[in-house]
């Protein structure tokens, strides 16, 4: 699997401007940026689809007919398998398979991770220690393989049964970004402040340090639902999970091991995989307007190339700020030329 | 030189805990494997074998808990990792020792180029931000969604097949006898240029978006301004100044994202039966073979846990702070 798609790497002292703002209004920009919003789209309706996938099948996907091996046609949209199934139904029934384990996984290993890296981060000290060891071990040892050993020694891995597998194993680097973020927030004013009132170390963890970790903890969750999901279909793909429910890896396992590619039948492993590359791209895409709302600078900026009052185009760059007639420039922190700009 | 050793005892730790693990998860399985593999061979294994597959999966009734791990733990550094079922009966530490180095040079290298070249793009991606290069982030996104086993299974569709270059499976050509000579090791790079593109594709954008961050981070630092103040050429600063400097924890996100990494590239072996370890384990995990799994999954976290070493010396080499301590 890639590397995990976020890049928050903790600790941004930077944050804090974002935060001031009224909770409604923060919601709304977050839903404002084209990427998240995009991605939240998509990834509705993938939701949607794992409720109602079974109900709107056309076929039973597991119901054999006549129809071996035939191309997309009206009659199956997305052709059909060697033994006559209908591959649109595997996809919509098999989304449902896809969705809860992704999201149970991703629910298991974000749990794991708060408790673990906030816990680690405000304690402080032996607890500290240990528990950063765990979760270091736990991020060194390849998770892959691992899940792929310990599904295929439980007889009959299921659905629930693989994703707290994956949940259990994928905690590690949630819980050390947390671990980072909460020992920078340990020491605030405004902590220290909440202690010396003596409110209870309880009453300090969930009222004051979890709120400022809420895109952390959000874009850990997002990342992981990525990995869980794709652990599934990998072990779905090799045959270990139970291949009596449909998922679309279960698909693909049925497309590599029946030669579809030697076959021509291209139709059988192409509408899984662009399913999941589709899933893969928009929880990404979640996750990159989850690191430009928490840290601005990232923004790719829509309008690059603006025009100054003067008539010339200038292109928005770090550290440069042109001087334009409107009050609708963005708001750059740091205002400065560089020579070659300024000539 | 306090940095590496702290490296180095955190790593033997993490050995010993996938060691642990490694004898922990055969006690999980139900029934007796030793006995129906018995019954399968009957006849065929010698009693050492069978007293070492005892062992390894902790049937040893006699034995306690502890004794069982004493066992395992000799055993373990004595090599002896079992008998493979699927392979009977050649001892898993020979199939392994077989397989590795295809591995290590298809994933070794392609796992080194695509951090090469995505943190190349990644620091162009962040100097230049707003230009061309943005519209570069969507696309290596789309790709890296892509389980790399299914952009595999594209890439023999399109580009293998008969009258073309790119042969859609095995390591070399089935005639040649595994050799240091010019034909076998054409023959093998031959093999090897599919499963590397694919790998190389769909790992690049992690390193690419990571780097970029970083770039537009220190981008805005003051020592860039300065730099530019001086004077100093565009590709200096952005290399010397800039790039310098977020490479660091993009070095240190990839000794973490290793595990990762590895566990994806295996997956492309099983798509073009590639004759490494991740196709040993689909070949294992096919037959219940459980003595080669575990060997595969010692030998794996092994491999990864040189490579963080090595990343970590990269990081030292780097990062002249971490040198000044000792």
């Amino acid at each position: 699997m890639s590397a995990p798609a976020s890049t928050i790497t903790a600790v941004t002292p930077e944050g804090p401007e974002v935060a001031a703002a009224p909770a409604k209004r923060r919601r709304l920009r977050f839903v404002a940026n084209p990427k998240a919003a995009t991605g939240l789209i998509v990834l509705a309706f993938f939701c949607v689809i794992a409720v109602i996938g079974p109900w709107i099948a056309p076929y039973d996907p597991s119901a054999r007919s006549s129809d071996l091996i035939q191309p997309p046609s009206g009659k199956h949209w997305f052709g059909t398998t060697h033994l006559g199934q209908d591959i649109f139904s595997q996809v919509l029934v098999g989304t449902r398979g896809v969705m809860f384990v992704g999201l149970l996984a991703g629910i298991v290993a974000t749990a794991l991770s708060v408790l673990i890296g906030v816990s680690a981060g405000f304690l402080g000290g032996a607890a500290d220690e240990s528990l950063s060891a765990l979760s270091n071990v736990f991020l060194v040892i390849p998770a892959l393989p691992l899940i792929i050993i310990v599904a295929s020694t439980i007889p009959s891995a299921g659905d629930l049964m693989v994703a707290l597998v994956i949940g259990l194993t994928s905690w590690a680097w949630g819980a050390r970004v947390l671990r980072a973020q909460t020992l920078s927030l340990r020491r605030r004013d405004y902590v220290e402040a909440a202690r010396a009132t003596g409110e209870t170390t309880w009453r300090i963890i969930t009222a004051e340090i979890m709120p400022n970790l809420t895109a952390i903890i959000a874009s850990g969750f997002v990342g992981t639902v990525i990995f869980a999901v794709m652990s599934e279909i990998t072990l779905a793909f090799i045959g270990i999970s139970t291949i009596s429910e449909w998922n679309w890896g279960t698909i693909l396992f049925w497309a590599q091991s029946q030669q579809a590619l030697a076959q021509g039948a291209w139709w059988w492993f192409v509408p899984a995989g662009l399913a999941i590359a589709i899933l893969g791209t928009a929880l990404s895409l979640i996750n990159f307007g989850i690191d430009e709302f928490v840290s601005p600078r990232l923004r790719s900026s829509g309008h690059t190339r603006m025009r100054t009052k003067d008539g010339h185009t200038v292109r928005m760059r770090v550290g440069f700020t042109p001087v334009l007639g409107s009050k609708e420039q963005p708001a750059t922190p740091v205002v400065r030329r560089t020579k070659e700009d300024a000539a | 030189m306090k940095f590496l050793l702290q490296r180095i005892a955190f790593y033997l730790f993490t050995a010993w805990a996938a060691l642990t693990i490694n004898f922990f998860i055969p006690r999980m399985i139900p029934g007796d494997p030793v006995t129906s593999l018995i019954n399968k061979f009957q006849g065929q294994m010698s009693t050492e074998a069978i007293n070492s597959l005892y062992v390894l999966f902790g049937l040893d009734k006699d034995a306690s808990l502890w004794g069982q791990y004493v066992d395992y733990w000799g055993q373990v550094f004595r090599g002896d990792l079992g008998l493979s079922f699927t392979f009977f009966p050649t001892p898993v530490a020979d199939i392994l020792g077989q397989s590795l180095p295809w591995t290590i040079a298809l994933v070794g290298i392609t796992t080194f180029a695509s951090f090469m070249i995505g943190t190349s793009l990644g620091v162009l991606a962040g100097w230049r931000r707003g230009s061309w290069l943005d519209g570069l982030l969507p696309v290596t996104t789309f790709l890296s969604s892509i389980p790399y086993f299914w952009l595999g299974l594209l890439a023999i569709t399109l580009l293998a097949g008969p009258g073309s270059i790119f042969p859609s499976s095995g390591g070399y050509e089935p005639g040649l006898v595994p050799s240091w000579n010019g034909e076998f090791i054409g023959s093998a790079i031959q093999h090897s240029l599919l499963p590397a593109v694919t790998i190389l594709i769909s790992s690049v954008s992690g390193w690419i978006l990571s780097m970029r961050n970083m770039m537009v981070t220190v981008a805005s630092e003051d020592y860039i301004t300065v730099a530019h103040a001086k004077g100093l050429p565009e590709r200096r600063v952005m290399v010397s100044y800039a790039a310098r400097n977020a490479l660091l924890p993009n070095v240190s996100g990839f000794a973490l994202s290793l595990g990762f990494i590895v566990g994806g590239t295996l997956l492309v072996e099983i798509v073009f039966s590639y004759p490494g370890i991740g196709y040993n384990l689909f070949q294992a995990v096919g037959a219940k073979d459980y003595p080669l799994m575990q060997g595969i999954f010692l030998v794996i976290t092994l491999s990864v846990l040189v490579a963080n070493l090595m990343a970590d010396i990269a990081y030292l080499l780097l990062d002249p702070r971490t040198r000044k301590e000792g």
